[in-house]
């Protein structure tokens, strides 16, 4: 591992300015994606700023029924927070679906929202990697790729996002909040980006990952109102009963009346370089009838735009279960 | 602000078992090596050093951690608890005599991370959180009962190359039922403050 320099800050104002706009700079907070991949040689920082101890560990309520949750509340906190089970229950289900019970109470939301691909190689230093190393190819395309991505990918990269709790916020409509030391004199300024713009389009640049200014900070994110989330669940394929990433994750939530889905939403998981909102899907939901052939109709119209590789076919069909058996599953309970 | 200068070094203060430590570090070194390397504190194990095995589960601020991805540096001010500190003097804590009396182990090479781990499974579970196995996580659903399930869910961060995970189940649910056995103990004598009432 490299050497590298040490500074723990106690406001968001002092972290931005700390950071600058040094790319060989990295904010640390719980580590456990940063400090193994230091490890592996796969990120070389000369300093890491640590953000862990700043006051952005709270989860409030907003106006109208939302949520504000801090960008270094921990993944076991989010899991538990009484308004996020009963609002969102989806994301905490999500986010107890992620890594293991060591690695929650040390995760932190914004550095769930930057983690990086497991795609092996990536992780790999030996390994040509566009992302890890531009221009130097992309092996997964013609190798080991069971778990590539379905959508949005490119020739240059088929790896897939990692996080679970990312999927329930693409569902809910999730809002990043960030802090720069870019405003007028290297003021600090306060932006925000909707999370469907905050991760990039793969294309041929897969090594710029996110729509975040050079030296952003995370400072939190905001869950909109949506009554339909209250009616959510996540439902996790992975290839072993606990404690593995995703070959297949859905956020789903249904709001049914009358036999009618009035309200739908639907987000993919470990299919794209992104958590995927499926707007296709929900599209060809609402409106119209609460039955299994709908949902697998709207299931087929979200994944006739995946496009498979020679190892990763399987998830279709595995996408298209999901659907089907979650929205079952939730208008049943809606039932009860 | 100037950039902060560039050491690679830092003198910190650890908070361990009850004791403080001061010690300079190199900042690439990890609270599992500075336990086990520099401390002398080598009940914490060291397994895959990358985050996936929960051998070196440790409590910093009360709640389980990986301590082969805690950079010390990072820890210092925080309250550490690790293996050689859960009993009481001699006597064991009920997670440790658990594990004894129930065969949780064969090799033992896990087992302090399993012990850390499971006092996190109990105070989690205290604490009303749900897991990824609990149906349904609303509040208003109240906590789901500590199950074999349950526990293998929890205890999921902690691999037993042995195999022992049959009786590792047994042992957090032993430890979880005496640890409950002794809260409605001491509710019924609450002015009763005996020894056994703080296991």
């Amino acid at each position: 591992m490299r050497e590298f320099g040490y500074q723990k800050v106690l406001d968001v104002p002092d972290a931005v300015a700390a950071l600058g706009a040094d790319p060989d700079a990295r904010f640390l907070g719980g580590g456990t994606n940063l400090v193994d991949l230091m490890k592996s040689g796969v990120e070389r920082p000369a300093r890491l700023v640590d953000v862990r101890d700043l006051p952005l560990d709270r989860i409030e309520p907003t106006p109208g029924g939302g949520l504000r949750i801090g960008a270094t509340v921990t993944n076991s906190d989010l899991a538990a927070h009484p308004d996020v089970r009963r609002r969102y229950p989806a994301l905490a289900q999500a986010v107890l679906a992620g890594a293991s019970g060591q690695l929650r109470n040390m995760a932190t939301v914004g550095g769930n929202l930057l983690q990086r691909t497991r795609c092996g190689y990536f992780t790999d230093v030996t390994k040509a990697c566009n992302k890890r190393n531009p221009g130097s190819g992309c092996p997964a395309v013609e190798g080991e790729h069971r778990n590539a991505a379905l959508f949005g990918a490119s020739r240059h990269c088929v790896a897939v996002h990692p996080s679970d709790m990312g999927v329930a916020l693409a569902a809910f409509d999730a809002v990043v909040h960030y802090e720069t030391a870019d405003g007028p004199g290297g003021t600090p300024r306060e932006g925000e980006l909707a999370l469907d713009a905050f991760y990039l389009p793969v294309g041929d640049t897969p090594h710029l990952e996110t729509a975040l200014p050079p030296g952003a900070l995370i400072t939190g994110v905001t869950l909109p109102p949506a009554p339909v989330a209250a009616h959510s669940r996540y439902r996790k394929v992975r290839e072993r009963a606990s404690y593995a990433f995703a070959i297949g994750s859905l956020t789903a939530a249904l709001d049914v009346e009358d036999g009618i889905v009035r309200d739908a939403r639907l987000a993919f998981g470990a299919v794209a370089s992104r958590p995927w909102r499926a707007r296709a899907a929900e599209r060809a939901l609402i409106g119209g009838p609460a039955d299994g052939d709908a949902y697998a109709a709207a299931a087929d119209a979200e994944l006739a735009a995946a496009e498979t590789l020679r190892d990763n076919a399987y998830k279709v069909p595995l996408m298209r279960n999901l659907v089907v058996a979650q929205l079952t599953e939730l208008e049943q309970e809606a039932r009860r | 602000m100037a950039p902060a200068p560039l050491s690679t070094h830092s003198a910190i203060t650890l908070h361990i078992n009850g004791e403080k430590y001061t010690l300079p570090v190199d900042h690439r070194t990890t609270l599992l090596d500075a336990l086990r390397e520099r401390l002398d504190l080598t009940g914490t194990k060291k397994g895959c050093d990358q985050g996936q095995c929960g051998a070196c589960t440790v409590l910093v601020d009360g709640r389980r951690t990986v301590s082969c991805l805690q950079l010390a540096v990072a820890a210092e001010g925080r309250e550490i608890t690790t293996v050689e500190g859960v009993a009481e003097g001699d006597e064991l804590h009920p997670v440790q005599q658990a594990f004894l009396d129930l065969d949780g182990f064969q090799c033992g090479y896990c087992t302090p991370g399993q012990i850390c781990s499971a006092l996190g499974v109990l105070e989690e579970h205290a604490a009303g959180w749900p897991s990824a196995v609990t149906d349904d996580v609303r509040p208003e659903a109240g906590p789901p009962p500590l199950t074999p399930e349950e526990i293998r869910e929890r205890m999921s961060g902690n691999l037993c190359r042995c195999g022992a995970y049959v009786s590792i189940v047994r042992a957090v649910a032993a430890a979880a039922e005496s640890a409950d056995a002794a809260a409605q103990d001491s509710h019924s004598h609450d002015s009763h403050d005996t020894k056994e009432q703080v296991a």
